[in-house]
């Protein structure tokens, strides 16, 4: 089937060779990283994880959005959905060996990554991580693609799909569980150690996933011949709009929470991101434009007139886009290190090399899903045409 | 066959490509390694087990040295004619074989291995 | 037969992976240490503990001039790299802190004027239940029989999961090589290399020799050490005579470093 993706107009081509070239720079700027050691990113002793589990953490969501593809359709019979579940499966492997490499390219000792198979530690989260991540890129490159090559043949998918698809559901739902668990779970991290952060984890997710979703789906049928349907953009729209309401409800819960309590291990993190602590306060502009977006998002999805205009819902899905990867990635990272145990403040920024490399990741992934988008889109035409 | 040249072209270019470590250093063997002991090494006659068993075993031994004393926190070495021994890499080890480039080095590089182990433990204790 | 070509590549998948899992079984079989012709044994002067446990009496400790000695004699003998300017990158296995951030669950507006100008000394508190021991992944931390939390430097993959559960601030990464920044080096001790977290290990190669942590040497005896367990250890009648606090108790890791203030 990857003999469709092979076949391209000079666009095509040009922006495989873009991707890779800048894949080959943040490569590049990868060994430096290996040779120098992480000291090149912004990240500090107080401030231990930053950029690059920042976007790990939100690529998880984007994958597990994927579910609310797969879900109406397989589950309950959502006919419409049929015409785009392989989208949203080919999104989440290419969401999650996005995931993967910033994993890897956070890790000090990257060529020691096998000890967590070598050594299983039951009682360490990241060890359910490392599992469930692989064993959800596992199902969705089985599932997916047999099932694409099923209606590519014009039969039904075999059936020892049918178990594997309905574990995927539940799957979905627990990479972002496990991967909310790593923070939840921790007893210094005042502002992690919150039971709403699993169920806020996958109503962010559940928003982020479609939206990005939509505006690929926006994008394929500008593009190319095959439309993935104007019902099925709308029911995408309408989870968004339910998933970031959530989502913003989530968040104001813990704003209540910490500031009607004011007991100040809960309220100094939302005053560092908010307003600023003790004359710090880089991430200030980023969340409340965050906040702006979303609201504005929110708005704009929940008018049914807006939202059936591809033009405006297109800026929606980025306004949602926007919100939850600052919300998600910065906020959530930058809030839970700072002030740090000791209520000092270190501040953190991502280096120049590090966007670069986290930069070079995305365009691996983009790359990944160019190639499959154009797969699926090449046999959902050869099939229409038929 | 349409593209019967450039088939048997690729197909020569590969053998010759896959064979390369054959015949690109044929006659340019390198010497074995020659290993220099120091003084203090020569007068212990024997190391902490019998010099075969060092030389193709003392990669295990190391690894069963820092399992044990990092995570079993036993540090003492019995060999079989009961002798004891610290089981320390910098201190033990590196105690008589002072000399990393003259010893440790020739046979790690004729083949073409690179522990990590110096990475760490210090190569040169005795500052010699 | 059916699908004939399929059927032989399904068989021969399955059987390469049969034919392959016995030597791959075999390597990790041989993971256990018998040795022809050798035994082990902990040294005869070894120190052993069911929780090895500080009591800092802050009180004989005033000024930074106090704490100077002791930080210097545990960086010293575990070639700490002091030499690093980037306070991003700095690594601290004993520092000082004042009060308001030591004990952050018990700083106010109005302490007493001592307590408020006497500096205070942190480390890892080798907890009893210690979250960091929980969250590593690959047991690269691990707390050992003695109760000390230890560090396997060769297994730590460097994904820094212990630095964000420590809830004491007690650990720090190589950002990067530490070798040129260590001021003077302990050639008796290893450094470390890029990539892995470190911290306090209660000196647990001299406790394996018979003598007490540097740091406890070096505090002119400001500072016990001994048995949590032991009712006669030092620690104990220190504990039964004086009030102690430890940092953040509500958090139930269960400290066994103790504060007389």
């Amino acid at each position: 089937m990857l003999e469709l993706a092979v076949k391209g107009n000079k666009w095509y081509w040009g922006w495989l060779v873009v991707l890779l070239g800048v894949i080959g720079a943040g490569f590049g700027l990868y060994l430096m990283q290996l040779k120098l050691g992480l000291g090149i990113t912004g990240m500090s002793r107080d401030v231990s994880w930053g950029f690059y589990i920042a976007n790990f953490t939100y690529l998880v969501g984007v994958a597990a959005g994927g579910v609310m593809v797969v879900l109406p359709y397989y589950l309950h019979d959502y006919k419409a959905y049929g015409k785009i579940t392989i989208l949203g499966e080919f999104l989440a492997i290419a969401a999650i060996v996005m995931c993967l490499l910033f994993i890897l390219v956070d890790l000090g000792q990257p060529m020691r990554a096998f000890n967590v198979l070598i050594y299983p530690t039951p009682n360490s989260v990241l060890f359910y991580d490392a599992i469930v991540l692989n064993g959800y890129l596992f199902l969705n490159l089985v599932i997916g693609w047999n099932v694409l090559e099923a209606e590519r043949n014009g039969v039904h998918y075999q059936g020892w799909l049918k178990p594997l698809i309905y574990i995927s559901i539940p799957w979905a739902v627990s990479i972002h569980t496990v991967t909310a668990y790593l923070y939840c779970g921790l007893p210094g991290r005042h502002f992690w150690l919150t039971a709403i952060l699993a169920p806020r984890f996958l109503a962010s997710a559940f928003a982020a996933g479609p939206a990005l979703l939509i505006l690929l789906c926006l994008f394929i049928r500008r593009f190319t011949n095959f439309d993935p349907g104007k019902e099925q953009i709308q029911a995408l729209a309408k989870t968004v709009a339910y998933a970031i309401c959530l989502n913003v409800f989530f968040f104001l819960c813990e704003v209540f929470v910490a500031f009607y309590s004011n007991i100040p291990g809960h309220t100094t993190h939302l005053k560092y991101l908010f307003a600023g602590l003790h004359g710090h306060g880089a991430l200030v502009p980023w969340m409340w434009a965050a906040m702006i977006m979303g609201f504005t998002a929110i708005v704009m999805l929940l008018v049914p007139r807006w939202r059936a205009r591809h033009g405006l819902l297109g800026i929606a899905c980025v306004l949602v886009f926007g919100c939850t990867w600052i919300d998600k990635g910065l906020g959530m990272m930058a809030g839970g290190f700072i002030p740090n145990p000791l209520h000092e403040v270190t501040e953190y920024a991502p280096t120049g090399i590090e966007i670069m490399i986290t930069i070079g990741i995305y365009a691996l992934g983009a790359f990944l899903l160019t190639v499959f988008y154009k797969t699926a889109v090449g046999v959902k035409l050869e099939v229409e045409t038929e | 066959m349409k593209d019967k040249n450039k088939i048997f072209a690729g197909l020569a270019i590969f053998i010759v490509v896959v064979t390369l470590p054959f015949w690109f250093n044929l006659g340019k063997a390198a010497p074995a390694p020659e290993l220099e002991l120091t003084a203090k090494a020569k007068a212990a006659k024997t190391c902490v087990m019998p010099t075969e068993f060092m030389t193709a075993n003392h990669m295990q031994l190391l690894d069963v040295w820092r399992h044990n004393v990092v995570r079993g926190g036993e540090r003492m070495f019995v060999n079989d004619d009961g002798k004891l021994y610290d089981m320390s890499l910098s201190n033990t080890c590196l105690d008589c074989h002072s000399n990393k480039e003259k010893f440790c080095d020739r046979c790690h590089d004729y083949a073409s291995v690179r522990p990590y182990c110096w990475d760490c433990h210090i190569d040169n204790p005795k500052g010699e | 037969m059916k699908n004939s070509r399929r059927r032989f590549l399904q068989i021969a998948g399955v059987s390469a992976l049969g034919l392959g899992a016995k030597p791959v079984l075999d390597a990790f079989a041989s993971e256990s240490a018998h040795g022809p012709g050798y035994h082990l044994a902990k040294g005869e002067d070894a120190m052993d503990a069911r929780q090895w446990a500080m009591v800092i009496d802050t009180r004989k400790l005033q000024t930074a001039e106090d704490l100077e000695p002791i930080i210097e004699a545990c960086n010293k003998i575990h070639n700490v790299p002091t030499g690093i300017k980037n306070k991003n990158h700095e690594i601290k296995w004993i520092w000082e802190a004042h009060y308001h951030n030591a004990f952050t669950d018990k700083a106010g507006q109005f302490t007493s004027e001592e307590v408020e100008h006497r500096p205070f000394l942190l480390l890892c508190n080798h907890c009893e239940n210690p979250p960091c021991v929980r969250a590593c992944p690959t047991k690269a931390t691990f707390k050992n029989d003695n109760g000390i939390v230890m560090m396997d430097f060769h297994r730590c993959i460097g994904c820094r999961f212990c630095m964000a559960a420590c809830p004491f601030g007690a650990r720090s990464f190589n950002f990067r090589d530490p070798r040129p920044f260590i001021e003077e080096e302990n050639k008796a001790f290893p450094t470390r290399m890029k990539g892995v977290v470190e911290k306090c290990n209660f000196c647990a190669e001299r406790l394996a020799v018979g003598k007490m942590p540097a740091c406890v040497e070096a505090s002119n005896g400001a500072i016990a050490f001994g048995d949590l367990y032991d009712e006669h250890s030092e620690v104990r009648e220190l504990l039964k005579e004086n009030y102690t606090i430890r940092r953040k108790q509500t958090l139930g890791t269960e400290p066994s470093v103790y504060y007389i203030v």
